[in-house]
């Protein structure tokens, strides 16, 4: 027999085989697949972002059908994408409120200074090994950018010596509030008027102030200018409840160090 | 006996001096690509040994009873120079067929090789396996063990790479390192330290 027609048959022999071993074992061996699962993958964001705290689109997709996983939270696809998942699936969508990144600290390089030069690796984790960071606050942001290292959508940046988000960018997953060694940053609702006290220190008043100019001194001036009790003070902190709070600002003028701000005008 | 101490031989020659992804440089892709985290770097290793095992046991008797020339011997046929395309077709309908059998059969393993399985298919040490037992002629059960060998080899390489890596992130490195770069640099000297183990299994074993 001629070599090539040899070639050819025995190669295609082979492929026949295989293909005729393998139609039998899709037949033999099939796993029933819930199409709902490429539906709900296909309508999900896509970015892998783990916001959800499943493995990537594809695995939380698996976990709605399969293990009854909630269909709002996926937060890069938000409501609409909440939506969509809801009916394919045939339930109700709860409401899905857009979260965003907050850094909690104000302490940029104008308001405070360092207790000590630091040479080492150029990360917020190793600073924060060496006597709990560089900063004369050691509550606020250490501002070496584990943060921006950590975030997938690049809406997080060192500015002025602080973590800044771009809330345009901003999804809300969490990975540089999960990235940030001091628990600066909080992952909150995002609202166009609600503020938020962008400070952690529990220091007393007077340690604060020579830490840092822009810190909550806990003075009770905006619990004392607040109609809706939304404001506490605790360990020298003040905290504005987000749901209690009616969003009228009164508390951001009345801030004697300019804490509180609305994080989505800043 | 002999046999044993040649298979040993064979086995220990795979791991430490004929790594393949260390002294013969196959395999690079996912060796670079999957041995950021020690999990996925096992779970990787072990699913291409699993693979590597398999695949020389379907291939030698087809190359041997098929297209050797040795065995087309007095006839006018010599289809050697096939070998490379019917072993990616094997190899590429026995990964298929493995996952139908492990998703069927297998769950917990399927979950956890998850990815890599089909990744697989077009893995080079598989196809480099199964196409230097030929060159070097082993025969079956030398092949098989070369082959086990091979896959333990590849775990050794990803294990090993995976602890220098996360010592090379952790690094202050020049700007124009960072990444990719300064990773090929310690593999380089990670394979370059395997070079250390040069005759050493020819030594204890006398073969």
């Amino acid at each position: 027999m001629d070599p090539i027609i040899l070639a050819i048959v025995i190669v295609t022999v082979i492929g026949l085989i295989g293909a005729v071993i393998l139609v039998a074992a899709s037949i033999f061996m099939y796993v029933p697949v819930d199409e709902r699962v490429e539906k709900i993958t296909a309508v999900l964001a896509g970015a892998n972002c783990g916001a959800c705290g499943c493995a990537g689109c594809a695995d939380y997709a698996k976990s709605i059908v399969e293990e009854g996983n909630a269909v709002n939270k996926c937060t890069p696809g938000g409501a609409a994408c909440a939506a969509k998942i809801a009916e394919i699936m045939g339930v109700e969508a709860g409401a899905s409120v857009p979260m965003k990144a907050v850094v909690m600290c104000s302490g940029t390089c104008n308001q405070t200074s360092k207790r000590y030069e630091f040479q080492g690796l150029q990360s917020c984790q190793a600073v924060k090994g060496l006597y709990g960071g560089d900063g004369m606050c050691k509550y606020g942001c250490l501002g070496y950018g584990d943060c921006t290292r950590a975030c997938a959508f690049d809406s997080i940046h060192i500015v002025d010596g602080i973590a800044k988000v771009d809330y345009a960018k901003c999804v809300g997953c969490g990975a540089c509030a999960a990235a940030c060694p001091n628990a600066v940053i909080s992952i909150i609702p995002e609202h166009k008027r609600k503020p938020v006290v962008q400070c952690l220190n529990k220091d007393k008043g007077a340690d604060t102030r020579k830490a840092c100019t822009a810190g909550c001194i806990g003075c009770m001036k905006c619990t004392k200018v607040c109609h809706f009790d939304a404001i506490t003070v605790e360990n020298n902190l003040a905290h504005i409840d987000q749901d209690k709070c009616k969003g009228c600002q009164l508390c951001v003028k009345e801030c004697p160090v300019g804490i509180i701000h609305v994080p989505a005008n800043s | 006996m002999e046999m044993a101490l040649k298979l040993a031989s064979i086995f220990f020659t795979m791991i430490l001096v004929d790594n393949y992804v260390l002294a013969k440089f196959l395999g690079i892709c996912p060796f670079l690509g999957v041995s950021k985290k020690l999990d996925s770097a096992v779970g990787m290793s072990l699913a291409v040994t699993f693979v590597m095992v398999m695949a020389t046991a379907a291939t030698w008797p087809i190359y041997t009873f098929v297209l050797s020339p040795a065995y087309a011997a007095g006839t006018s046929r010599d289809l050697g120079y096939l070998q490379t395309i019917v072993f990616i077709l094997i190899i590429a309908i026995l990964v298929q067929l493995l996952e139908n059998f492990l998703k069927k059969f297998v769950p917990a393993l399927y979950k956890a090789l998850g990815v890599y399985l089909p990744l697989i298919t077009t893995n080079c040490t598989i196809l480099g396996v199964t196409i230097l037992n030929l060159d070097n002629g082993y025969n079956f059960v030398e092949s098989i063990v070369c082959a086990a060998g091979a896959g333990i080899g590849f775990l050794v390489a990803m294990v090993l790479f995976s602890g220098v890596r996360r010592r090379v992130e952790q690094a202050i490195t020049p700007k124009c390192f960072e990444g990719l770069p300064i990773t090929l640099v310690a593999a380089a000297v990670t394979s370059l330290s395997f070079m250390g183990f040069g005759g050493i299994v020819d030594a204890i074993f006398k073969v």
